[in-house]
């Protein structure tokens, strides 16, 4: 597939930048095709926040001195930072979680808990994660409203003809989505979706966990309500993700986390909440790791994340071809121009978890599993799939040790 | 470590022709159990002996990765004949000596599934022992 010349991007440089590329598995280079569930870390987030921690460290919002000041400082920017990344209406609307998971519970919680009850749906998909899947049903089962699932066509791609039929079923009140398919790679229709929520009187709620690393978020564009995601799948670190919520329903909302910072005024008789976003940012942060969340934007943004979605949608595309040509091989998901670069795949005959090891003893990292996505796995038929996952620092020669792994997989099990 | 290393010809020959494959009906004891980090599944069918202890027969079914098949395919070999209270208290060091490759902690989940299924089974039936590792296994991963 053509890449537009301009936006191509050098991933042989850019590997220079994360150090775990120095060293060998198994005797030989590492071939990371995981990056769907965590990518690895370049050299400038890990040195902004090493140098946080030497340079800046003190607790943010409450010290009078001069270094908790310049904590504050970093904290702040780095929210604005995520504000602007996904085009905020307003700072405040941003919300510090540990990752997407948690702030799609807080979602669950501090929203669902108040405004669900009997007679109300709340509608998920087929090709949810396990994080915007599981709190909704609980949270359904916990307030007598009903749940529902949007399916998938045998492409992996959302079938919206049954949308008229789930509205004649109740009052449909939640729409949770990811904007980009974990385990498929499916790129979903978000703003048709929450135009049909809206329609409904139902809140958006998108997880966007496995498109922020490489897909422009938009939430103005999207017409969404919350959005969230981590910041270790976008080259950030662990324990540190962002809610983004629409202001007045932030603001009408109880809080999730109790405790120290959410509060405006603590009696024996009663406490008030806090303004946004404190009132759901209880505790102390994670305060480096937002601050390496900030870098890790600054960092993507230098590279553009448009050159990142090409980038590896072409790797894609000839992942899929190369594997297609395996006698065996079964691909799953939509085709290449609708998908982000994630192909998942089985090998006739060999289990998932057998075809990653024999590749890890290639130096080649798959994932092989469910992918946190019982419900589609099970629409799919299969107990689990490889998925071979690809970033910017992947390169093509990682896709020639793929399908010689493959080879020597059939060879050695098959 | 070399794929070859683990894939070794024994395990290999007991997952593509696994011993004891199958269902027995009306079985006296039956546990069924999955993995869910990947999803590998496991039923075990026992039926005993005259003195109702005994293992006459016993069989599994499935699917799952190499080594979760094969293992236990290992163990229908290993238990057929024995006492269910033997069984009972069998250590899983036994069976991985036969299983006899290195596992990794996430694949050595794969290797006990079968192990752990049996144990359930035979707990239900006979109401023998069963180690605090494998009741976390009843409550959480078998149906």
């Amino acid at each position: 597939m053509a890449v537009k010349a301009q936006s191509r991007l050098d991933a042989q440089r850019l590997r220079a930048d994360f150090p775990i590329f120095e060293q060998l598995i198994h005797g030989k280079p590492l071939a990371y095709l995981d990056s769907a569930v965590t990518s690895q870390k370049p050299r400038q987030v890990l040195d902004a926040m090493r140098a946080f921690y030497e340079t800046s460290n003190a607790n943010v919002h409450r010290g009078v001195y001069a270094l908790s000041e310049r904590a504050t400082a970093e904290f702040e920017q780095a929210r604005q930072a995520v504000a602007a990344f996904v085009n905020a209406p307003s700072t405040p609307e941003i919300i510090f979680t540990r990752q997407a998971t948690e702030a799609l519970n807080l979602v669950a919680y501090a929203w669902g808990l108040n405004n669900l009850g009997p007679g109300d749906l709340v509608v998920v998909t087929e090709l949810e994660h396990h994080s915007n899947f599981v709190p909704w049903q609980y949270m359904a089962k916990r307030t007598g409203a009903g749940f529902r699932m949007i399916h998938v066509n045998d492409e992996g791609e959302l079938d919206l003809t049954d949308l008229d039929d789930i509205a004649r079923e109740g009052n449909v009140k939640v729409v949770a989505n990811n904007l980009v398919s974990n385990a498929l790679g499916t790129i979903n229709p978000i703003e048709k979706l929450a135009d049909w929520a809206h329609a409904q009187g139902a809140i958006m709620v998108v997880d966007a966990a496995q498109a922020a690393p490489h897909h422009p978020i938009d939430v103005q564009a999207l017409g969404c309500d919350f959005l969230a995601f981590s910041a270790h799948k976008m080259c950030g670190p662990t324990g540190v993700g962002a809610l983004w919520g629409r202001r007045e329903l932030l603001e009408a909302m109880e809080p999730f986390n109790l405790g120290g910072h959410m509060i405006r005024k603590v009696r024996f008789e009663e406490t008030t909440w806090g303004d946004l976003p404190h009132k759901f940012e209880a505790g102390t942060s994670p305060i480096a790791e937002a601050v390496g969340l900030g870098a890790a934007i600054e960092y993507l943004n230098e590279i553009g994340i448009e050159a990142i979605e090409a980038y590896e949608q072409e790797l894609a595309g000839v992942a899929l071809e190369r594997l297609a040509e395996i006698p065996g091989v079964k691909l799953y998901g939509p085709p290449v121009e609708r998908r982000a670069g994630i192909v998942s795949f089985n090998v006739e005959g060999i289990h998932p978890h057998d075809v990653a090891q024999v590749l890890d003893s290639e130096g080649v990292a798959i994932r092989a599993g469910h992918h946190c996505c019982q419900p589609l796995m099970t629409r799919l038929g299969v107990a689990a799939t490889n998925r071979a996952s690809f970033y910017l620092y992947s390169i093509p020669e990682e896709i020639d040790r793929l399908v010689e792994g493959v080879h020597k997989a059939r060879k050695i099990l098959g | 470590m070399a794929a070859e290393d683990l894939y070794r010809e024994v395990i290999l020959d007991h997952y593509k022709n696994p011993r004891g494959h199958g269902v027995i009906e009306d079985a006296d004891a039956t546990a069924e159990g999955v993995n869910p980090l990947c999803g590998d599944e496991v039923s075990i069918f026992v039926q005993f002996g005259e003195d109702g202890e005994t293992i006459d027969d016993v069989k599994f079914s499935g699917r799952g990765c190499a080594i979760s098949q094969a293992s236990t395919s290992m163990l229908m070999e290993m238990v057929k004949g024995k006492k269910a209270g033997e069984i009972a208290g069998l250590p899983k060091e036994e069976l991985l000596e036969e299983v006899g490759i290195p596992l990794t902690p996430i694949r050595l989940k794969c290797a006990l599934l079968g192990l752990g299924v049996l144990k359930v089974a035979l707990h239900r039936a006979k109401g023998t022992p069963l180690p605090e590792e494998w009741a976390g296994l009843d409550e959480l991963e078998l149906t």
